[in-house]
């Protein structure tokens, strides 16, 4: 009994050494281990042993019982992994396939720009206002310092609507610049005290229309910001600096300023604003046609006229006032050439942002 | 304006300032100046030099060219051939020996060549006698460019025709500097120059202009000044070389000594001048019995007409201001002259106009007529009237030194309201308020004068300050200040931040929650555009079954659209929706896009439109971006884009107060169609474009999902803050029912009769199934939805739900007439 069972075990272990997967670990279990194995069979012949050795066979038996357990258990975890180690190599895939594309959605380039001027602009205190396209040319020209056949209006061919009247007596249009904005935000708030208005610090985001062929460099459409600060103590050295800063946040803080005389009917003194060239740093290139500078907006202080059409006294009250073109910002940011890209809303424009 | 430098140095002393340096400082003046031309700069010194023909023969074998011997001053001299008709011993040429680089004159696109020597019917020619064309002056081809008697020869052609020329934009408040002296005004006072006048005096005059001609001004409104100087005995011919060189440098075309002689001027000084053949106005006085010409200026009447001197007739308006005599009208003032009394090849006495118009019937006549000539120009800016005398004299003396004319005695000048001087009071303390920098007195008082205000100082840093007779541009102490800011320098200013108290809040809700729904759209995957708020009523009426377009008084509709295309403001987003579909379906197979933009819809009795804020979305193609995983995705439709919005209005909180609704709109398909509503108000619309529709706007025959929603209502309904409930600490139950109901069912019907019934313990209701045909009975649906029942406070028992579910079962029994699939 002894030796067969000797036998048993060193069988037993030679066989495991044989087996390579779990169908044939399992075979080998149930042969050697199972309710009708091997070392069961054996054991049940414990009976024919004589009864004084039994007790020292029964030991002999159990321990071989472990250490095949054990024997089998260590074998178990190698085929396990092994196994696993096939099934992720099986499960492995060309890396280099693309991914599954996830729609994703993008905001028009203006949007983008309009809101990257109004965060900036936010950060010094400029509240949003808005006001309607289509004006009366009262609020566009007359209350701007610009009555009628002012040379000014031919910088600003204007779309005017039929309103059943003559050509001579046109009194709505669509809005050639945010500045009638200007007028209705001055009265609103000097309507809250008109003795002694509060200050006012606004940008006027919005879509302004002017008379023009379509072009890669001119449309009928485009947007504008303009922005209006008026109080007790507004300078031009607050206008410039208040440039400055929007242009460094918005340009980058390397950026280099011109300030040079100019002329808006609305406003007095007036400027340009010029900023060195991004694309060649102001050494001249196409872009800034050869000069290193570009033009990005007008300014100046607000003209008393204005002050006064808007309910504040110019004796008390000086203004500032600016304006530019999100999507010629664009165009200078993303080196667009052509700006009927912004309102043909071709995709293959539009998702490169 | 274009303004050569050696012009400008006539009236200030510009040659040591480099033209960049002069430019920019300009520029930052207020002058811009656009562009720096250098004349000559690429003419070889060496080979192109001023020459002199010393002898002209025929070509022994041509007809119409001829041999010029020119002496060049470098060698001996060339014999060359040339076609040129006007050379002719004597005269002084620009000449080019073999080897310079010219202008082909014969080249459309004006290529440069280097000149070769040739042999051009059997004579050998070694150099070239140049025309303008040659030299890139000008056009002119037709004969060589004869330059003036004194021109050295064998000077470098650069040398002595070379020069810069400032092409610089003149903004309307700037008007007085259209003109060189107006500019040489400014370098004086930017450099502190002195600027030194152009001659206007003369010794010998001949007998009095009294009795020569009577001024009469009928309409003293348009014609604020009548100046007229007579000068007797002119010589017409080609004016002098050097003002025929400055006219074209400024971009006029020379053409004879008196007409040239007005456009001078007018470029110096910039008055507008017009010379009359007075003896054709004697002549037409005669006709209508008098002695001697009276000028009238009077408005137009209706139907009146003129051959201007282009040969067109035009037709005149009483918009329009006239100079006439007694029999008939002269010219349209300040815009262009009659042909009939032009000075021609016969003149010989000359009645020289200089006169001031209202410039705002300039400028209407001027557009109107399309004519915008260089008085024009000018007048329909403003002249101010004190210069029709100086622009006249400066004239007078140019014919008579220049045309050998006599200068009548005296000037017949009508001014019968001259303009009050203006004189503005400007407190410095002002100035430095207004401008944030230091003024100094003594510095703002030179800088005035220089540009010659007449200032007087008041104590107590006030100045009198009174507008120079050449601008019309100063109404108050702002202008003062622009003045002082622009010639100090704008980069003097330091850069400040606001030191204001801060307004108001005033908070724009609508703007800010608009925002949010552009970021909620894009997280669905959506692209945003932006459209033209023009389009035309036929295509609006292209997105309807009936295709007819809305009456155009429907519309905002501009009066001078700049394209047929682009000429009303629309009233539909789906308009802009469809152009953008339409581009994009040819390259594009996945199209998912929205529009935040408004729509102009005119009310009756009112000026202005309502603009109507909306929301515009159109979805087509795979509901999924299509790739190698998914070759095809599934094709999007209504529920695509009735998803996004349901998911919008989720995100903005007002999922509870909308409902979708079966709903007709002319521009989508029957069936496939809801009506979007808030509080049981349609706000817009969800649907699939009608097939019809689709092919009417040669559009893809497949799904498109398109919506329109009014915003307005929509983010007013948006609630300013809402509570957030905590995290359910219970187990939920979850079961599935399927519940059977006739085809005509709303789904939306049993949702909401199940989560009544649920009440508060029913704490999620999805439609997870919706299952048609066998084993069913025909007509009618099968919609299985998972319900989840748990309590905020205790886990539910299953007895609990059990009674949940049998209100559920019942109340779809009884008040649908539902039965239940597969389950007690």
């Amino acid at each position: 009994m002894r030796a067969e069972l000797e036998t048993l075990k060193s069988e037993a272990l030679q066989a495991l050494e044989h087996v390579q997967n779990s169908k044939q670990l399992a075979e080998w279990r149930s042969r050697f281990l199972g309710k009708r194995g091997a070392l069961t069979q054996l054991m049940r012949r414990m009976g024919q042993v004589p009864p004084e050795e039994r007790p020292a066979v029964g030991r002999l038996a159990n321990e071989i019982k472990q250490a095949l357990e054990a024997a089998y258990a260590e074998r178990a975890e190698a085929i396990r992994r092994a196994e696993l180690e096939e099934t992720l190599q099986r499960d492995a895939v060309d890396v280099t396939l693309p991914g599954r594309p996830p729609a994703m959605g993008r905001l028009h380039p203006s949007t983008r720009t309009l809101r990257e001027i109004e965060r900036i602009f936010a950060d010094l205190g400029f509240q949003v206002y808005r006001a309607r396209d289509v004006e009366l040319d009262e609020y566009n020209f007359q209350l701007l310092n610009i009555p009628p056949h002012h040379p000014a209006r031919d910088m600003q061919d204007t779309f005017y609507v039929d309103d059943g009247g003559d050509s001579e007596s046109r009194t709505v249009l669509l809005r050639t610049h945010t500045s009638p904005g200007q007028i209705h935000a001055m009265r609103e708030f000097a309507a809250m005290n008109p003795d002694d208005p509060p200050p006012v610090r606004i940008i006027l985001p919005g879509m302004c229309y002017r008379h023009e062929q379509i072009t890669a460099r001119s449309e009928i459409q485009f947007h504008q910001v303009e922005g209006l600060a008026v109080g007790r103590r507004i300078t031009m050295a607050d206008l410039k600096g208040t440039i400055e800063y929007f242009v460094r946040r918005m340009f980058g803080p390397e950026r280099q300023l011109r300030f040079r005389a100019s002329h808006f009917p609305f406003t007095e003194p007036s400027a340009e604003v010029d900023m060195d060239c991004m694309l060649c740093q102001g050494k001249g290139c196409r872009v800034c046609k050869y000069t290193g500078w570009l033009e990005i907006m007008g300014c100046g202080m607000v003209h008393p006229n204005v002050l006064r059409n808007g309910g504040y006294d110019p004796e008390r009250y000086t203004g500032f006032a600016f304006g530019m073109g999100p999507e010629r910002i664009a165009m200078l940011k993303y080196g667009i050439e052509d700006i009927r890209y912004f309102w043909q809303n071709d995709l293959r424009f539009l998702e490169q942002f | 304006m274009r303004v050569p430098i050696s012009w400008l140095n006539d009236f200030v002393d510009v040659s040591d300032i480099s033209a960049d340096e002069l430019a920019e400082r300009l520029t930052l003046a207020g002058l811009e100046v656009t562009a720096i031309e250098r004349v000559g700069d690429w003419w070889d010194p060496e080979r192109i030099r001023v020459g002199q023909v010393l002898r002209v023969e025929p070509h022994p074998n041509a007809d119409r060219l001829v041999l010029a011997t020119v002496d060049y001053g470098a060698g001996e001299p060339l014999t060359v051939v040339t076609g040129a008709p006007n050379v002719r011993p004597g005269m002084k040429v620009a000449f080019a020996t073999a080897g310079a680089t010219i202008i082909n004159g014969y080249s459309e696109a004006r290529e440069k060549m280097v000149l070769k020597p040739a042999t051009i019917r059997g004579v050998r020619s070694e150099g070239m006698v140049l025309s303008e064309r040659e030299l890139g002056l000008s056009d002119e081809h037709e004969g060589i460019l004869e330059l003036e008697p004194e021109a050295p020869v064998g000077t470098p052609l650069r040398d002595w025709l070379g020069d810069t020329v400032l092409e610089i934009d003149i903004l309307p408040n700037i008007a007085r500097c259209m003109n060189i002296l107006g500019v040489a005004r400014e370098v004086a006072t930017l450099y502190r120059r002195p600027l030194r006048y152009p001659p206007t005096e003369w010794e010998e005059t001949g007998d009095p202009i009294e009795g020569k001609v009577e001024i009469e001004i009928q309409d003293p409104r348009r014609c604020h000044r009548f100046v007229a100087a007579l000068i007797m005995g002119v010589t017409i011919g080609p004016s002098p070389a050097w003002m025929q060189r400055r006219l074209r440098l400024a971009g006029m075309r020379p053409i004879n000594n008196v007409v040239d002689i007005t456009n001078y001027v007018m470029l110096e000084v910039g008055e507008p001048l017009h010379a009359f053949d007075y003896d054709k106005l004697v002549e037409r006085a005669r006709r209508t019995g008098r002695e001697t010409p009276k000028i009238i200026m009077r408005q137009a009447r209706e139907g009146e007409t003129l051959v201007t001197l282009d040969g067109v007739e035009r037709h005149l308006t009483p918009d329009d201001i006239l100079v006439t005599d007694t029999a008939g009208i002269l010219s349209i003032a300040g815009i262009m002259g009659g042909a009939e009394t032009e000075v021609t090849e016969a003149t010989r006495n000359v009645l020289l106009e200089a006169a001031s118009w209202d410039y705002i019937s300039i400028r209407r006549t001027s557009r109107r007529l399309g004519i915008f000539s260089e008085a024009a120009a000018r007048f329909s800016r403003g002249v101010h009237p004190a210069l029709a005398l100086v622009g006249d004299r400066r004239a007078a003396r140019l014919m008579h030194e220049l045309a050998g004319g006599t200068i009548a005695d005296g000037m017949a000048d009508n001014y019968p309201a001259p303009p009050p001087a203006v004189t503005v009071e400007f407190d410095l303390d002002f100035g430095e308020r207004l401008l944030g920098m230091a003024l100094d007195e003594d510095e703002v008082v030179d800088i005035l004068t220089r540009l010659e205000f007449a200032v007087e100082r008041k104590g107590d840093r006030r100045l009198l300050v009174t507008q120079p007779d050449h601008r019309l541009d100063i109404h108050g102490p702002a202008d003062i200040a622009e003045e002082v800011a622009r010639i100090v320098g704008l980069d003097k200013l330091p850069s400040t931040l606001m030191a204001d108290e801060l307004p108001p809040l005033r908070t724009d809700r609508l703007r800010e929650l608009e925002e949010t729904v552009r970021d909620l759209l894009v997280n669905a995957g959506l692209q945003e555009i932006i459209s033209y708020a023009l389009t035309t009523p036929e295509a609006e009426a292209r997105l309807r079954l009936d295709g007819t377009p809305r009456p155009e008084s429907e519309y905002v509709r501009l009066v001078n659209p700049s394209s047929s295309e682009r000429r009303v403001m629309r009233r539909t987003l789906l308009v802009s929706l469809v152009e953008a579909l339409q581009r994009n379906l040819t390259h594009h197979d996945r199209v998912a896009i929205f529009e935040i933009g408004r729509a102009y819809l005119p009310k009756p009795g009112q000026q202005l439109p309502d603009e109507q804020l909306r929301l515009g979305i159109a979805v087509t193609g795979p509901a999924r971006p299509p790739s190698w995983l998914e070759p095809q995705p599934p094709h999007a439709d209504f529920f695509d884009l009735k998803g996004v919005i349901e998911a919008l209005c989720r995100h903005l909180h007002v999922a509870e107060r909308v409902r979708f609704v079966p709903a007709e709109h002319p521009s989508l398909q029957p069936g496939r169609t809801a009506a979007v509503e808030l509080d049981g108000r349609r706000i817009g619309v969800v649907g699939e474009l009608h097939p019809l529709v689709r092919e009417a706007n040669d559009l893809p025959d497949r799904r498109i999902a398109v919506a329109e929603i009014e915003l307005q209502p929509l983010l007013e309904a948006v609630p300013p803050t809402y509570q957030v409930e905590p995290v359910p600490r219970y187990p939920a139950i979850i079961e599935d029912i399927a519940v059977l109901v006739p085809e005509h069912t709303p789904a939306a019907d049993v949702e909401a009769v199940i989560r009544e019934a649920g009440g508060e313990l029913l704490r999620y209701v999805e439609l997870f199934d919706v299952y048609r045909g066998d084993p069913l009975p025909p007509g009618q649906k099968s919609l299985a939805y998972r319900l989840h029942y748990q309590a905020p406070d205790r886990t539910l028992t299953d007895e609990e739900a059990a009674q949940i579910r049998g209100r559920i079962v019942e109340a779809l029994r009884q008040r649908l007439g539902a039965t239940i699939r597969g389950a007690g």
